[in-house]
């Protein structure tokens, strides 16, 4: 059984269709990259599989592990093992940023049926991954997200991957904003949880975090169709020749799809 | 107004008390109530045509015939202590309960007591100050509680005295046949340097009657002075609470109100700071949270009335149902008062369409070098927030809460008392789950139970 199945899946947001017919597979171990220009509806395909509400799924389906993900609510789908990282992390005054991360892990472990952690527990997994994202615990005592540069805000939702462990992640142009400094910092985040249980789909605009982060697949998305998937290559090959080379190829019949 | 028929209701009722008022006596006790009751006989209740009380109709209190709360006895009030509280004075009904008091082992230089023993006993140091501040001449609800000056808590923390822990002053009313009243009056004479807190915490014992608590505070806080105030109110749905805190600033005196309005149906909660003497600094600071059909009113007068003073107002408002909150923000600057530095900030978040608030800043300046500013905020739930928590595995039911206890917190964590601050924490998290925005969203039973059994 694939890790994430979705089919013929077609979405819209108010009156307008975004996806129109994705069909992707993702199978455990495997990091899938969806390069795509602005509007092409990455980012939607991200916030669908997260459950964000405001989008509508007129037709298809997605299986997260043979499940129906499509039934599940956010806290649901993350629950199972389903993450996202944030293209727009949220800053939330008022809740700090240990505290909420505790929270999570335990209303995960909750349902997976595991003991919840203490604040003693949780404080040397959390110190260790602190220490794997460069960041300055100072900063964790702080409320979530608020007063955070960009690149401190993506290096947090890389650090609450890295405590959540999920199944799959859905990196929502974790790049954008980011210093190369602050990239080399996330893409060493992300590659540490590379593993043979877990996947990863990485959304990005541009083929510079490929560079880090090397995926197994990439799928090109425009106009909410994938209308080319290929090897790590075909990232390149869109870095050369822009968008417009495939926007010019989408009648004709897309290739092996992963 | 008032109708000759309440009127006579009322005077009937006055001269049955005045019978066996405490220190009734004492001619200058006497003059107070008479001539406040006097001057209530004249005004009667305002109504929504006096500016003060645009948003807030009184007929319901004055169409309806109060008597003075019974005696009663109560078995048990184990379960309302807090702990470290330098003294808790519990009153039912109105009148002390000394039974279940603590006011022992207080540090040389701080006197509590309640203020009818007080009037009886030392009624010169209680002349000096009681009725000197209230404004009896403008506002109707202080006129009747200072004609129905009966019992309430006595504060006096002598010259540079420091009480580090707050005096808690806990006020029951108990279920009876009909509709009853108390005029719980408070005096808090904090003398020059000195530092006091103290709590007064209003709420309901046993089944539900109509109760009108019509309570006044007066606190004197002298030369460099520090004082706490907080006013917590989760009476039933049944109460009229109408609650006026007036403060008398010295030179120099910090001092910071603290509203908490949970309970009650009709809730009107004045606070009337003069500062009357150079650099003093008052922080006003508040919350209210109402569902159902509350009503809470929350209506401050600042008085600037010397010079280098600041005063910040902060007032929170989370509202569902078909509740109506009300933030009125009166600042008057006199003309000496050069210099100040005024700010009042009010925020709200509406849970459901009914829901309502008024919110109304008003500015009156005379002096030439000031700062005022003013602002106000509705919104709702944050959508974006919510999914976010979610989206890490906390539940919906679960998020809201979270979300609606920062926004509280807000307001919480400007309380400097330890105490205090986990008190109220505490009863703020309890009452979040009689919220429906957090309720009615895709909360489950299951989920709730869970939370009931977190916060207890």
């Amino acid at each position: 059984m694939s890790l994430l199945e979705i089919r013929n899946l077609h979405v819209t947001v108010g009156e307008n269709e975004i996806l129109k017919g994705i069909d992707l597979t993702v199978n455990a171990g495997e990091v899938h990259s969806i390069m795509g220009p602005n509007g092409s509806g990455k980012s939607t395909l991200a916030q669908v599989l997260a459950r964000r509400d405001a989008y509508h799924v007129t037709e298809g389906s997605i299986l997260f592990e043979g499940k129906d993900l499509l039934e599940m609510k956010p806290e649901e789908a993350a629950c199972e093992g389903l993450f996202l990282a944030f293209q727009y992390p949220v800053e939330i005054p008022g809740i700090g940023n240990t505290y909420f991360l505790r929270s999570a892990l335990n209303a995960q472990r909750k349902h997976r049926g595991l003991d919840e952690m203490d604040a003693m527990d949780f404080l040397p997994l959390f110190r260790e991954k602190l220490k794997l994202l460069e960041m300055d615990d100072k900063l964790m005592n702080r409320s979530l997200n608020e007063g955070f540069s960009g690149g401190e805000k993506k290096r947090n939702e890389i650090l609450q991957m890295a405590v959540l462990e999920p199944k799959l992640a859905i990196l929502d142009e974790t790049d954008s904003g980011l210093d190369i400094d602050a990239l080399r910092i996330v893409a060493a985040g992300v590659n540490s949880l590379r593993s043979p249980e877990r996947a990863m789909v990485v959304v990005t605009h541009y083929q510079r975090l490929l560079n880090y982060i090397v995926p197994d697949f990439v799928h090109v998305l425009v106009d909410g169709r994938i209308v080319r998937s290929g090897g790590k290559d075909l990232a390149l090959e869109l870095e050369e020749k822009g968008y417009g080379w495939t926007e010019h190829d989408t009648r004709q019949p897309v290739g092996a799809r992963a | 107004m008032a109708t000759v028929e309440q009127l006579e209701s009322w005077l009937e009722t006055f001269t049955e008390f005045a019978k066996n008022a405490a220190g009734q006596k004492l001619p200058w006790l006497r003059q107070l109530r008479e001539d406040a009751f006097a001057r209530f006989c004249e005004t009667g209740f305002p109504t929504t045509r006096d500016e003060d009380w645009r948003f807030t109709n009184v007929a319901a209190i004055a169409r309806t015939a109060f008597r003075p709360a019974s005696p009663a006895k109560l078995t048990d009030l184990a379960s309302w202590r807090i702990e470290g509280v330098a003294a808790q004075l519990v009153f039912v009904n109105g009148r002390f309960a000394r039974e279940w008091s603590q006011i022992d082992g207080l540090p040389k230089g701080v006197t509590v007591a309640s203020l009818r023993e007080r009037i009886e006993q030392r009624p010169a140091e209680v002349e000096e100050h009681l009725g000197r501040y209230a404004d009896t001449q403008r506002d109707p609800f202080c006129a009747l509680n200072t004609a129905f000056i009966g019992d309430g808590a006595y504060v006096h923390v002598a010259r540079g005295v420091v009480l580090d822990a707050p005096i808690y002053l806990l006020y029951l009313s108990t279920q009876e046949d009909g509709p009853t009243m108390t005029h719980p009056r408070n005096l808090i004479v904090a003398e020059d340097q000195s530092q006091v807190a103290v709590i007064e915490d209003y709420a309901s014992v046993g089944g539900e009657s109509v109760v009108f608590s019509n309570a006044v505070t007066e606190l004197i806080a002298g030369e460099s002075t520090v004082a706490q105030h907080y006013l917590i109110e989760r009476e039933h749905l049944k109460a009229f609470n109408v609650q006026t805190l007036r403060i008398q600033q010295g030179r120099s005196a910090n001092v910071a109100s603290h509203s908490v309005l949970l309970g009650g149906g009709l809730v009107r909660n004045n606070v009337h700071p003069v500062l009357a003497g150079e650099g003093g600094e008052c922080l006003i600071n508040g919350l209210f949270m109402g569902t159902g059909r509350q009503h809470l009113d929350n209506y401050m007068h600042v008085e600037h009335a010397a010079p280098h003073c600041g005063s910040r107002q902060f007032y929170n408002g989370i509202l569902d149902g078909h509740a109506h909150g009300v933030f009125h923000g009166r600042i008057v600057v006199h003309k000496a008062a050069q210099k100040t530095d005024a700010k009042q900030t009010n925020r709200n978040l509406l849970l459901s369409d009914d829901a309502q608030i008024d919110t109304k800043p008003q500015l009156e300046i005379y002096a030439d070098d000031v700062k005022c500013t003013h602002g106000a905020t509705i919104g709702q739930i944050e959508e974006n927030a919510l999914f976010y928590l979610q989206s890490r595995g906390i539940s919906e039911l679960e998020a809201r809460k979270l979300l609606l206890m920062a926004f509280a917190e807000e307001c919480v964590d400007r309380m400097h008392s330890t105490v205090a601050r986990e008190h109220v924490a505490r009863l703020v998290s309890q009452h979040l789950l009689f919220t429906e925005g957090i309720m009615s969203k895709g909360g489950t039973g299951r989920e709730l139970e869970r939370i009931v059994e977190e916060v207890g």
